[in-house]
């Protein structure tokens, strides 16, 4: 089943990539084409059409190189495709390069792609900052109450009372 | 059976920090080649791997917590692994993350109050990657316990396997999350040792470490249990040190003295 998926989606990309190249046939088409905003730089890390077509391939190895062998190199890391596929808007700020008409959204929607990888990672180079300190949780209560609390006695034996966690 | 004093009585306390022969000279033949190099701490942490070269068990990566110098009521190893890893959550302290904690303990007997950080022991045979049935939790070559969030399919068996409680599952969806530090709902984590830091090599020690020092304790101390030059090493011979329910036998990477 995954096979035949796969399949449909080769054949779907190379229609994408035959109508992007044939310019007149996107004057006459229903769907308007993908527009693809232009990377930082030159060029890829790869060839562009090899890129195009197996940039898939490139993340999901890289993906289990670094998660089980530490191994950082940057040429096809994540990370990396952000740093230079993301976009700014008229003030400045970055675009999440999932949004709406961005790098990683625009040939996706019009293949019919769902990529998750955005629940997860960082979708601008600058994500990261902390919530107004309102929303965010005040470590310094030690997490009493916690889940993961009052269990200080059965970790040190009985000598010893669990006192600071759990406000039970 | 859970007596905290119990490896001390035990004939095998501080083995598992002792290299055997052949890691010695691996150790040694490492730290010649880079003589020209001044400062055993640089040697220790730097290890000299590119970054395009996988892991190995040449190092195993670990820490000393000394109870002694843990300050009650501080907590600035929790706040420097929040800052690092993003891990704010929704002021609902029952679900938010959590991959550090400070435990206060007491002696019933004497009154003696002990405070130490707990996370993560990144134990040598994680009984969570033995519960795992996805392969998504996993022990590095260089020790370190990972969850491979990309095969985690959120069962949490992990979570009720650690003798530490020290995974946290994410129960809501996440946002501005640290471009290096990948989180999101539905999976679990737990203390990395700083894994990006300790990949990029150099100097940087894992980020609870760096807050604690820059507070002036001193009370975590981060290094090669491999590396018998290491300042952990060094420590960890010269002085006693024990193992969180030791009676386990997981042989943990994290180890602590004053408890
Ligand atoms: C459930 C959370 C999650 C999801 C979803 C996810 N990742 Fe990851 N990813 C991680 C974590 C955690 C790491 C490890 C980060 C580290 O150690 O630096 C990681 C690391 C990576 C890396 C190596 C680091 C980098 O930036 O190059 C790649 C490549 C990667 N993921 C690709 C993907 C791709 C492609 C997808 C979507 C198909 C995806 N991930 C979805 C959590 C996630
Ligand atoms: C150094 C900056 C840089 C990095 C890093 C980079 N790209 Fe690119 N990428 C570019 C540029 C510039 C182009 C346009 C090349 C052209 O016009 O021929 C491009 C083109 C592409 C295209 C083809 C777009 C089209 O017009 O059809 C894809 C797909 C792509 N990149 C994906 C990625 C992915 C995935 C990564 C991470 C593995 C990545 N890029 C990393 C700069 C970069
Ligand atoms: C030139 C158009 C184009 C651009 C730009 C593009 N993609 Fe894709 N991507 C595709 C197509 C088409 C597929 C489906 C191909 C297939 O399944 O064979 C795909 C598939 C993927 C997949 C595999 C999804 C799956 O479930 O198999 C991942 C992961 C992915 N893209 C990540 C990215 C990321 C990250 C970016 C932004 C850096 C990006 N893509 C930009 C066209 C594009």
């Amino acid at each position: 089943m995954r096979a035949i998926a796969a399949f449909q989606r080769r054949v779907l990309l190379a229609v994408i990539l035959a109508l992007l190249a044939g310019a007149v046939v996107a004057a006459e088409g229903g769907v308007p084409l993908p527009v693809i905003p232009k990377g930082k730089g030159e060029q890829c890390v790869e060839p562009t059409p090899v890129i195009r077509r197996d940039h898939m391939v490139f993340l999901l190895h890289q993906r289990d190189e670094t998660m089980h062998q530490g191994v950082r190199s940057k040429r096809h890391s994540l990370k990396e495709c952000i740093e230079c596929h993301v976009a700014v808007d008229r003030e400045g700020r970055t675009i999440p390069v999932n949004a709406p008409g961005q790098f990683c959204a625009e040939c996706h929607s019009y293949a019919g792609v769902g990529i998750d990888c955005f629940q997860c990672h960082a979708a601008t180079p600058d994500s990261g900052s902390r919530p107004p300190a309102s929303a965010v949780h005040a470590s310094s209560e030690l997490h009493g109450g916690a889940p993961h609390a009052g269990f200080g006695g059965a970790l040190m034996g009985p000598r010893l009372a669990s006192a600071g966690e759990g406000s039970k | 059976m859970t007596k905290a004093c119990e490896s001390a009585t035990r004939p095998r306390p501080t083995e598992n920090h002792r290299p055997d022969r052949r890691r010695f000279l691996g150790g040694a033949a490492c730290a010649g080649a880079l003589t020209l190099v001044p400062g055993v701490a640089f040697i220790s942490l730097a290890g000299a791997r590119s970054s395009e070269q996988p892991v190995s068990d040449e190092h195993r990566w670990g820490m000393l917590i000394d109870a002694n110098k843990c300050a009650e009521g501080c907590d600035a190893c929790v706040r420097g692994c929040v800052e690092e890893h993003g891990l704010w959550g929704h002021d609902r302290p029952e679900t938010d993350a959590q991959w550090i904690r400070k435990v206060t303990v007491r002696d019933k007997q004497t009154g003696h109050v002990t405070s130490l950080p707990l996370m993560c022991q990144h134990c040598q045979y994680p009984p969570c990657v033995d519960v795992c049935p996805t392969g998504a939790s996993f022990r590095r070559a260089d020790g370190i316990v990972l969850v491979d969030k990309h095969t985690c399919i959120g069962c949490r068996y992990c979570m009720m396997a650690c003798p530490y409680k020290a995974r946290s599952f994410i129960h809501e969806a996440l946002d501005q999350q640290k471009p290096y530090a990948p989180r999101g709902k539905g999976t679990v984590e737990s203390c990395t040792l700083c894994v990006h830091r300790v990949d990029a090599g150099g100097e940087r020690i894992p980020a609870c470490a760096e807050a604690c020092n820059a507070e002036g304790h001193r009370a975590m101390l981060f290094g090669d249990l491999n590396d018998p030059e290491s300042e952990l090493s060094q420590s960890l011979t010269q002085y006693a040190s024990e193992e969180l329910r030791a009676d386990l036998g997981l042989r943990l990477g994290i180890r602590y003295r004053g408890l």
